[in-house]
């Protein structure tokens, strides 16, 4: 069991600096994302995007903003838990949460915030007969360890940056990898888009374009795909299908909880913390909703800030808490390292 | 100046909006605007497809960037008199547009 102050759901930038603020107080913090890395919506949709309203950055990628933000809390080491899916919660008789994961991984704290922005990424499903019952069975949405298609057929769908990164991964891997996309023109970085080309030149590859896969077959495990070309359906021999077509947040289990929801937010009292309606629970950033509500990852911040002041009343409700300046105060990390202001030179002029 | 856009959403009902054309604002935004269900996940960058639109009148609109139309390409339900919500920007000449939301 992983045990810490505040358990943060959601690694986007509301997540990760609230971990800034918790340190501050002295508190430890824990995240849980069910993304393979930390940045949310900015490092998953929009990494190479500039940002215009961050206070005092004119301008900044998003990626670049998630590695300052990363960079900006090292010194209170935050644990993760990343690629999990926190699925369910359970308030103990002392009030602390054990929040578990799809993988059944137990955290334990007296608080929880809830960070979850627009909720879980989950794979864009295409619309094909047998796809639920061939789900696990030859068809993945995620390709968690690529040495699992080692020696296999493999067909990928999609025209984006992972359907070309992967596609580039698995040519070496795979004994044949198949890459199936509605269009000629494919949308990914210069980089994949030639390598890709280079692999098709080599015949490392094959590739299948103006297409689109329309059924697939096979009872126990997928034995092949149809996919349409030229006018005709082709049936093509394939141990697996890989459809990429990017990942749609969904709420997702949060939404089981207990807490109040409305229009798919969880409802907070902005006129204090941040709390929802479960004491010990806090929502902040995009995922919360209250009136005047605007999601704005500035504001974010703003909300993550107070809800770990009124975390601290909670973890310790005896202990006077001021509000310190880090200017006044510097940083002390949990990792012994220390910042702080130069001191200024006092000295006689003579 | 405001200019009056039909919406029809997922369940078949038929809302009449209308919408600014001096706010710079796109349909994605003014369905938003309405509480009309549409998610505009990127918040309108082209890169998600949950504003995805049928036009189902005969106006001029700008042709699709190379944005909208990879984005097409990898949706789904796409028809074509597909477009994206987020890339339809109100202006005086869209009076009396017509769409209908795309399945999610």
């Amino acid at each position: 069991m992983i045990k810490t102050d505040i358990i943060i759901i959601g690694a986007g930038p509301t997540g990760l600096f609230a971990v800034f603020e918790a340190g501050l107080l002295k508190l430890k913090c824990h995240l849980i994302d069910s993304l393979p890395h930390p940045g949310g919506q900015c490092a998953e949709i929009y990494p190479k995007k500039p940002i215009y309203d961050i206070p005092s950055r004119p301008e900044i990628m998003a990626g670049d903003l998630v590695d300052r933000l990363m960079e900006q809390i090292q010194p209170f080491q935050p644990g993760f838990t990343l690629g999990e899916t926190a699925m369910e919660i359970q308030k103990l008789a002392n009030g602390s949460f054990v929040v578990t994961t799809d993988m059944g991984t137990s955290h334990h704290a007296p608080v929880v915030a809830i960070s979850g922005g627009l909720g879980n990424f989950e794979p864009r499903k295409p619309d094909l007969e047998n796809l639920a019952k061939l789900e696990g069975k030859g068809v993945d949405y995620i390709i968690r360890e690529p040495e699992k298609y080692r020696n296999k057929n493999v067909l990928i769908g999609g025209g984006g940056d992972s359907a070309l990164d992967w596609t580039i991964v698995l040519a070496e891997v795979a004994k044949s990898v198949t890459l199936v996309h509605r269009r000629n023109e494919f949308r990914g970085s210069l980089d994949s888009v030639e390598k890709v080309q280079a692999l098709k030149n080599q015949n490392k590859i094959q590739l299948i374009t103006p297409s689109e896969v329309i059924a697939l077959e096979g009872e126990n495990h997928l034995t092949s795909v149809t996919y349409s070309h030229k006018g005709s359906s082709v049936k093509h021999l394939t141990d697996y299908f890989i459809p990429l077509f990017g990942l749609t947040p969904k709420l997702g289990p949060i939404s089981d909880w207990g807490l109040e929801i409305e229009k798919n937010s969880i409802k907070v009292n902005n006129a204090l913390d941040y709390q929802t309606n479960i004491p010990g629970i806090y929502a902040i950033g995009d995922v919360n909703i209250y009136p005047g509500k605007l999601k704005l990852i500035l504001c974010g911040f703003h909300e993550a800030t107070l809800m770990c002041q009124s975390a601290f009343q909670r973890i310790y409700p005896e202990k006077r808490n001021i509000l310190k300046y880090t200017t006044v105060s510097g940083i002390t990390g949990f990792d012994g390292s220390r910042k702080e202001a130069q001191k200024s030179t006092i000295k006689t002029i003579e | 100046m405001d200019i009056k856009v039909t919406v029809i959403d997922r369940a078949g009902k038929t809302h009449q909006l209308q919408a600014p054309t001096d706010m710079a604002m796109n349909l994605m935004e003014v369905c938003k605007a309405y509480e009309l269900p549409v998610e505009g996940t990127c918040g309108g960058m082209a890169m998600c497809a949950s504003c995805q639109c049928y036009v189902l009148s005969d106006h001029p609109l700008a042709d699709k960037s190379p944005d909208e139309e990879a984005m097409l390409s990898e949706a789904f339900h796409v028809k074509e008199n597909s477009r994206l919500g987020c890339q339809i920007s109100i202006e005086k000449k869209l009076e009396g547009l017509k769409v209908e939301l795309a399945p999610e």
